[in-house]
């Protein structure tokens, strides 16, 4: 029995310590990992909660990241709860397992510390790591702040373990910027935790040893689209809601909200940036400092990010005159993910809006305030003209010459 | 632990079978042979993997499986990981109390054939092997990517002809040596590393008892003779895996732990490499005055390796 950790009702954790407590709560059965930065402090906190009996499941240090989620998915194959993380080159290389995971309906939490992906090698944080798991069948629930990425790990247990979902969870934070920056950190006693996450309750486990089951089996024209698009709709049917409903019964416990689509300043907002990880925090500051100049400026974070809420994220928007939406991920060849997702889901609403896209922050540079300052001009300007006044994609906070298309 | 008693043929044969021959696997593939041998080892419940190969893409597919114990196929590098994990998770709901079944233990065993482990799976099984999970490792090793259409593998014995090195008029097929498997798996320390043959069946299933009684990680190397890629007649895989056996083109040893390395099968009558080439059709350009000098250079490499592997035997490291 691993021994209970006495915490302050208030924590000051970094993103992944917060992460750390979340698995060690959670009492995960078996953690498989291999380290990189920046999500390598979850591994070793929770080394370090093992090595001092905080924890009594196994404890599998990989060769490699692929080694790690395969290791993972004999896990909870197995039957029982299973949780990693990886950044960057190692989400690449796992990348085939991911979608092994989804497709044979395995709840596997990976806390993903959102990185650059190389070339040039760059160990700071931005978005690619996050956009290249997009199509792979996961749950993607991204994260501001250290306190989300506690939250958002618990929720992302319930729900991905769920019976009636069974699909495993990534919960994204933003490396460095929210994995190696202490904030300030409300906690839940371990027993608390536990019981919002629930115990495990196996299904087609491999270990029940009187019912063999069968796990991986192949599926050729004849029958691999239905498995598919069974796949899509557990995704689009049974996760918003349960999502919705892990939110609700957190808010009771703990007071915090937390929605499908987070809004700020949104209720008369006629522009509007749309965005995700720390970006959300910084834009929502602005807009208050543009509130206070009379401007209705508002910001619709995206929280969760697959299965994507495109009604929610179309009902937030459907007043503005013009968004902004920004990503920090190199579209390379084309419009930005976010831009693509915003108008996919005005397209067919009555909603007249401007809709532009900012590239920006690669590999870890700076979104500063004057930034979005800027990008808050180009938006009044496009509501007040009804039309894009300026180039269609921007890249802001770059050196040298200004880079835009279309 | 419980054994199947393998007094004689008959009754091992008849034993309960939890690999159904309902498979889509060749006519006299050796394949099968072989998992029902290893299977039939022990009356233990099994947790298997498999890796994408011949054996996964014909006794899996939905809505049918050949298998009769819990089975998992992840990829085609990783089936050593997956029952890794599946082990590991044994553990920890042992320690927690959450078995279903807590009176039993049973063995956990992944399958991956010669591409599967010594080329595409060799850094995942590296890894289990190194951590020391309590797993068998089994190589149905039939020297070639046979599944999708005879490629060569490390495994591939020189002078063979696959589809990436086909012999021809300038070259006389695949260059390089088989890659010594048993010697790389043996340096991992790993308690019990052997190599076995379907024919030799006594020898295999002893073998087979012995790692699964041997706490770690156990090695297993079985020749499965490729009636389709070898090019030889289905009924004659057990014959063709005679010849590999009595020519010692495949000898039959084991290491422990390491270093003690033990001959568990001497032919009274050792034939020629040269009746066990011209028997297969991927060795059949080396009958050519062109390549013929390849043939002495087989039988020297298999005479030297007889030697070196007594040589060790002898020296007890």
């Amino acid at each position: 029995m691993a021994e209970l950790f006495e915490l302050n009702a208030i924590e000051v954790w970094d993103g992944n310590m917060a992460a750390s407590h979340a698995l060690r709560q959670a009492q995960v059965d078996v953690v498989a990992a291999y380290p990189i930065t920046p999500s390598t402090p979850i591994v070793e906190n929770y080394g370090t909660f093992m090595a001092n009996g905080y924890v009594d499941g196994e404890y599998v240090m990989a060769e490699s990241e692929h080694g790690a989620m395969s290791c993972c998915i004999g896990a909870a194959a197995a039957g029982g709860r299973v949780a990693t993380a990886t950044s960057s080159q190692g989400f690449a290389l796992m990348l085939e397992t991911l979608y092994s995971a989804s497709g044979m309906r395995l709840p596997i939490l990976l806390n993903v510390v959102n990185r650059a992906i190389a070339a040039p090698l760059n160990v700071n944080g931005d978005h690619s790591d996050m956009y290249m798991g997009r199509d792979s069948g996961w749950i993607q629930i991204d994260c501001y702040n250290p306190q989300d990425v506690y939250d958002m790990n618990l929720v992302a247990f319930r729900v991905s373990e769920d019976h009636d979902i069974r699909l495993p969870a990534m919960v994204h934070q933003d490396g460095f910027m929210t994995s190696h920056t202490a904030q300030r950190v409300k906690t839940l006693p371990d027993d608390v935790a536990y019981n919002f996450v629930g115990e495990y309750k196996p299904m087609n486990d491999m270990l029940d040893l009187d019912n063999p089951v069968t796990h991986g089996a192949q599926t050729e024209e004849d029958w691999h689209f239905e498995h598919k698009a069974r796949q899509h709709h557990a995704l689009m049917s049974d996760v918003i809601p349960k999502i919705q409903k892990a939110f609700d019964e957190l808010k009771t416990l703990t007071g915090r909200q937390y929605n499908l689509v987070e809004k700020y300043n949104m209720d008369d907002a006629e522009i509007a940036i749309v965005c995700m990880g720390t970006s959300v925090e910084t834009a929502e500051e602005v807009s208050n400092e543009l509130r206070a100049q009379g401007i209705k400026a508002g910001v619709v974070g995206i929280r969760v990010f697959r299965p994507f809420p495109l009604e929610q994220i179309a009902a937030a928007l459907k007043n503005t005159k013009a968004i902004a939406t920004l990503d920090r991920s190199s579209p390379n060849g084309t419009v930005g993910m976010l831009f693509n997702e915003i108008s996919g889901a005005l397209f067919n609403t009555d909603t007249k809006t401007v809709l532009t896209n900012y590239i920006y922050g690669l590999g870890g540079r700076d979104l500063t305030k004057s930034s979005l300052h800027s990008v808050y001009r180009h938006l009044q300007a496009n509501a007040q003209a009804g039309h894009p006044t300026t180039p269609l994609q921007q890249f802001i906070g770059l050196r040298g010459p200004v880079l835009s298309f279309f | 632990m419980s054994q199947t008693k393998t007094k004689n043929l008959k009754n091992f044969s008849t034993s309960a079978e939890r690999f159904e021959g309902a498979n889509l696997l060749c006519p006299g593939c050796a394949h099968s042979i072989i998992v029902r041998e290893v299977l039939n080892a022990t009356d233990d419940n099994l947790i298997l993997a498999a890796s994408t190969g011949c054996l996964e893409v014909c006794t899996a597919v939905y809505p049918h499986t050949s298998w009769d114990a819990s089975w998992i196929h992840i990829g085609f590098e990783n089936g050593s990981s997956a029952v890794a994990g599946a082990e590991a998770m044994h553990k920890a709901l042992k320690n927690k109390g959450r078995l279903k079944q807590p009176d039993r233990t049973p063995k956990f065993v992944a399958f991956g054939g010669d591409g599967a482990t010594y080329d595409i799976g060799f850094q995942w099984i590296s890894g289990c092997f190194e951590r020391g999970h309590n797993m068998m490792y089994v190589c149905l090793d039939n020297e070639v990517y046979a599944n999708t259409g005879g490629q060569r593998s490390s495994s591939t014995p020189i002078g063979a002809s696959a589809t990436t090195s086909p012999a021809g008029r300038a070259s006389y097929g695949e260059k390089r040596n088989k890659k010594d498997i048993m010697a790389i798996m043996a340096a991992h320390g790993a308690p019990y590393v052997a190599q076995v043959a379907p024919n030799k069946w006594k020898d295999m299933v002893k073998k087979i008892q012995t790692g699964f009684a041997t706490e770690g990680p156990v090695f297993i190397n079985a020749m499965s003779a490729c009636t389709t890629e070898w090019k030889f007649a289905p009924e004659d895989t057990i014959a063709i895996s005679d010849l590999a056996t009595e020519s010692l083109v495949f000898p039959l040893y084991e290491i422990i732990d390491g270093t003690e390395l033990n001959i568990t099968y001497r032919p009274k009558n050792i034939i020629p490499v040269r009746d066990y080439l011209g028997a297969q059709g991927r060795f059949k350009h080396l009958f050519s005055k062109q390549y013929e000098y390849l043939i002495d250079e087989w039988q020297n490499r298999v005479d030297a390796k007889w030697e070196y592997l007594q040589r060790r035997e002898e020296a007890r490291v």
